[in-house]
């Protein structure tokens, strides 16, 4: 009797999750006990080739990471939905755009002439890659990036989504334990389109800094201070995501005198993240005059940046308005 | 005119494409090697607080997100013109041996490795982690995988987080150790020395004794004779986190010593119209192709250019290593590329002996891990060596410290030509007169293994039921508990 | 040029609070003070309850301009929820800013329930900047899509 089979592949990503996933340890032998593995590019020699040989729907779980950046990217985003039982939008990149969707601040063409205009790159000639360039022997292809970088959900349909950059690897075990409960019939599926490996509430809430009333009369930068280690950071004038962010990570960043950056995406009911956060920080400077506010703000040096640092590519405007020119 | 396309490259991170072209004799007449990703991190980083780019770059790679956090850190203090405080320089240079410890593991014991360790024309099904199982000893896949453990809990002891560490701050750090958390670094710390050595013990036994392989590894097919990189301290010993950037020539002799802040008089990076990723090279030898020699400003930067570019290991146990290494492959330089495997298991020794020496210094406990910057932030470069090759990041910000240019030459990217060169190299050498088969084409891509330690599996099972009983031990040497599959 | 080209219409979406500026509004009716019909209003409780959210979501849907509107400070009928909605005025700017949307898309305005003239006019001026402005031609997400944007060199 052949085992399941399993697959995970990497857009626009970096690997992170990857590793998030072998760093469940001893646990990777349960995977192997109850699944084959059809296609992990990282770790084993299935090619594309070999995808499209199998049949629709063989492969039971696909966990996709990364983000589409390009048209490669998102034809194997429809290849492995099709060939696919269950599809998860694995990691920040896949459910929310992640760093890369930071992209979306610029045009694309912006994103390509600096990479090939650096200070040390020798390019008299100002080429730029081309999609089918003309070689003696015959032509060869590199993808096409798209105007814009998107979710997996904006390209096809998602399953699950299980956040974090990356997630967590205690999530990933336990998500990983309830799926073999389901194949052993001791267990259900969540319905659709739900949220996996991650908690309810934000990561204030697993956050162990103590919090008070917040007045905020300037904001700070962490290298300028030596933070109080036992007080909440956004207390301190130190911004921090936490107020809007989903929890599950045990509020790792924070715990160790960092400010949660939000990689962990919008907290259960938030529709859109950066809006969340400009309430909340908003919401706890304390002044009433205008000059006044705006001289407080100004200590955020980059607002935009600072809210959808993660979630850019998920958010309600998606985009800068000169990336959309492309 | 036949053409042959390996898509993806796989056992690797990132992503790639190898195109081959046959003539109508069946020989093969060129081989491109594409890399078909841009994601644009020099261009988004702009308009970002500078502080956040050691949590921004770790994003650029999630395998060593260690390596980028690290020269993240270095060029963000050079922009405050700030000096970290002993102790936080000590902590950093500690999670970095940890982090280097654990990635060369992977990379030889599951990705490079297998291809190495079974022998090129093993099947599919051998070569892996599992098939290097079976060969070594059963035991060796719970060691692998208590050396990724011990090597992300000092990660995350230290950075905070197993994945994308975050206590690096212009200045030092966010955090500090205790005694306590020290002891358990020092413990593990000394597990790793004994794994190391032993690493190389296998390697000697199974791989050093065999005749096929040494001729494999002496052998001309992968081969190449370039300038060497890498970073050396004070007495031109390796060193993964600090220094100074030492090119030696094909001959083995120095031909430039630099500062971080001088590399962009050094380097320059080539472009060609059909890949996404450019070919940095010596700018003052010039770019000459994808050639080999002192003519040409190709340079190589890899655990094995590193041990080229160095005169010796900077810890005894490795330094002994170091000689035996020379000793058996006939002087320095060493041009072999799969020599790469037996040097990255030399740099495995030096960072478990640096780990150990670090943890013990007395200072590390010390709560002066961060000197609050004064100076208007301006522009810096910060250099580390990640497990891959010399990486480098440069900021430029404005006077609020937000940045408004940047600047990155990363690890593999220094290698994109002789990668390039390796693989038609390769693949001229073993596909003749339309002869080809998958082991030859692994063996094409056994070209471009031996450059990236990148991760792989710890334990993986390919398609096939491998009978698999593991025994996982604690730091003493106890069975901690046993796994099998398969079997009874 | 025989194109006719209409005058460009802003399409304005405008949160008014029930107590003061949406009475203002009202009166502005009763009083048959015409104000420009671009503008489309919404009735919230207290302009405190403005979500950052609602204004993202109106530029994202088509609207070329947004209006936040509240009682004077210190007249709040919650008392200082208006203070609120003035902090989260000026960062929403701010982020607006970065994202390329012209800080004169989005206006912040204070009217006491008795001043339906003063409000009626404000809301003509507005119009009439956002024309000057131009249409917001947000892209919807389905436009946000696959033209690849890169040529192709053959041989």
């Amino acid at each position: 009797m052949s085992k399941p089979k399993f697959a995970m592949y990497w857009a626009a990503s970096c690997g992170g999750c990857e590793i998030a996933v072998l760093n469940i340890h001893e646990k990777i032998l349960d995977v192997d006990a109850n699944f084959d593995v059809a296609f992990w590019p990282v770790a084993m020699d299935a090619k594309y080739k070999d995808v499209e040989a199998m049949e629709d729907g063989s492969i039971l779980l696909t966990l996709w990471n990364g983000g589409i950046r390009n048209d490669e990217n998102e034809h194997i985003a429809h290849l492995l939905r099709k060939k696919s039982k269950i599809l998860v939008a694995f990691g920040s990149c896949a459910c929310e755009g992640c760093i890369p969707g930071l992209a979306n601040f610029s045009p694309v063409n912006e994103i390509v002439d600096t990479a090939f205009s650096t200070i040390t790159t020798d390019n008299p000639d100002n080429i730029r890659p081309q999609s089918s360039f003309a070689m003696p022997e015959g032509n060869i292809t590199i993808p096409t990036l798209y105007p814009v970088l998107r979710t997996l959900d904006q390209v096809e349909d998602v399953d699950y989504y299980m956040p974090g950059c990356p997630p967590e690897s205690h999530q990933i075990a336990a998500v990983i334990d309830l799926v073999i409960q389901v194949l052993q019939g001791k267990a259900e599926l969540p319905p659709k389109g739900a949220t996996i490996g991650a908690g309810n509430s934000t990561v204030c809430d697993e956050c162990p800094r103590k919090r008070n009333v917040k007045t905020i009369k300037e904001f700070g930068r962490i290298q300028l201070t030596h933070a109080d280690p036992e007080l909440c950071l956004l207390e301190q004038g130190i911004p921090c995501n936490g107020p809007a962010t989903r929890s599950g990570c045990n509020a790792r960043c924070a715990t160790v005198g960092a400010q949660c950056i939000g990689c962990y995406g919008p907290a259960e009911g938030v529709v859109d993240y950066g809006a969340r956060l400009i309430s909340a920080f908003a919401s706890v400077i304390d002044s009433n005059k205008p000059d006044e506010i705006d001289k407080i703000l100004d200590g955020l040096v980059d607002p935009a940046g600072q809210f959808y640092r993660f979630n850019l590519a998920g958010s309600l405007l998606r985009s800068s308005k000169s990336a959309q020119k492309g | 005119m036949q053409r042959i396309t390996i898509d993806p490259i796989t056992r690797l991170e990132g992503h790639g494409k190898i195109e081959i072209f046959l003539n109508d004799q069946g020989n093969v007449t060129n081989t491109y090697f594409q890399i078909p990703e841009l994601r644009g991190f020099e261009r988004f980083c702009v308009g970002r607080p500078v502080e956040e780019m050691p949590l921004l770059t770790n994003r650029i790679c999630g395998v060593c997100p260690e390596a980028h956090h690290m020269a993240a850190a270095k060029a963000t203090d050079a922009v405050y013109h700030v000096e970290v405080p002993r102790t936080g320089k000590m902590l950093r240079e500690l999670l970095y041996s940890a982090f280097y410890a654990t990635d060369h593991t992977t990379h030889f014991y599951a990705l490079g490795g297998p291809d190495f360790i079974m022998g090129p024309d093993a099947p599919v099904a051998e070569r892996n982690i599992l098939g290097v199982i079976h060969k070594v000893g059963l035991e060796i896949g719970g060691k692998v995988i208590q050396m990724r453990k011990y090597g992300h809990t000092v990660v995350e002891i230290i950075g905070g987080r197993k994945v994308h560490p975050c206590t690096s701050i212009p200045g030092g750090l966010t955090k500090g150790i205790n005694e306590e958390q020290r002891k358990e670094i020092e413990q593990m710390g000394r597990w790793a020395i004994e794994f190391a050595q032993f690493s190389l013990k296998a390697f000697s036994d199974i791989v050093l004794s065999n005749k096929t392989y040494l001729d494999l590894i002496v052998g001309d097919i992968y081969t190449h004779k370039t300038y060497y990189m890498g970073l050396v301290d004070g007495n031109n010993k390796v060193n993964f986190y600090d220094g100074m950037v030492r090119v030696v020539g094909p001959d083995g002799k120095e031909y430039v010593k630099y500062a971080p802040k001088d590399y962009a008089a050094h380097i320059a990076e080539h472009v060609e119209p059909w890949t996404y990723l450019k070919f940095p090279y010596l700018k003052n030898v010039g770019w000459k192709g994808f050639v080999d020699g002192s003519d040409s400003g190709v340079y190589m930067a890899t655990p094995l250019s590193r041990l080229n570019a160095a005169d010796g290991m900077a810890t005894p146990l490795a330094q002994a290593e170091y000689e035996k290494f020379y000793s058996t492959l006939g002087g320095k330089p060493v041009h072999q590329r799969l020599a790469i495997h037996w040097a990255r298991l030399i740099e495995l020794l030096y960072a478990a002996e640096r780990w150990v020496e670090l943890v013990t210094d007395p200072e590390i406990t010390s709560p002066n891990y961060h000197a609050i910057p004064t100076a208007v932030p301006t522009e810096g470069v910060g250099i580390v060596e990640a497990p891959r090759g010399t990486l480098t990041h440069h900021y430029w910000t404005d006077e609020r410290g937000v940045v408004t240019k940047v600047n990155l030459i990363v690890g593999t990217t220094n290698n994109y030509a002789p990668i390039t060169m390796s693989i038609k190299k390769a693949a001229d050498s073993l596909i003749k007169n339309g002869n080809v088969n998958e082991g030859l084409l692994n063996m094409v891509e056994m070209a471009f293994r031996a450059y990236d330690p990148c991760f792989g599996c710890a334990t993986h099972s390919l398609p096939g039921q491998m009978p698999l009983e593991v025994t996982i031990y604690d730091a003493q040497g106890n069975p901690l508990n046993v796994l099998k599959q398969f079997c009874d | 040029m025989t194109e006719e080209t209409k005058p460009f219409e802003p399409v304005i979406i405008g949160f008014t609070c029930n107590w003061c500026s949406y009475r203002a509004a009202d009166m502005a009716g009763t009083a048959r003070i015409k104000y420009a019909p671009n503008i489309r209003l919404i009735r919230l409780m207290c302009s405190g309850r403005l979500d950052p959210t609602f204004v993202f979501k109106a530029f994202a849907g088509g609207a070329d301009a947004v209006l936040i509107s509240g009682c004077h400070p210190g007249d709040c009928h919650y008392v200082e929820q208006n203070y609120k909605a003035m902090r989260r005025f000026h960062l929403l700017k701010r982020v607006l800013v970065q994202m390329g949307i012209e800080p004169g898309r989005l206006k912040l305005l204070w009217a006491s329930a008795a001043e339906g003239a003063i409000f009626a006019a404000e809301i003509n001026k507005f119009v009439e900047e956002v024309r000057a402005l131009g249409p917001l031609n947000w892209a919807k997400p389905g436009e946000l899509v696959s033209t690849p944007i890169m040529e192709e060199v053959t041989a």
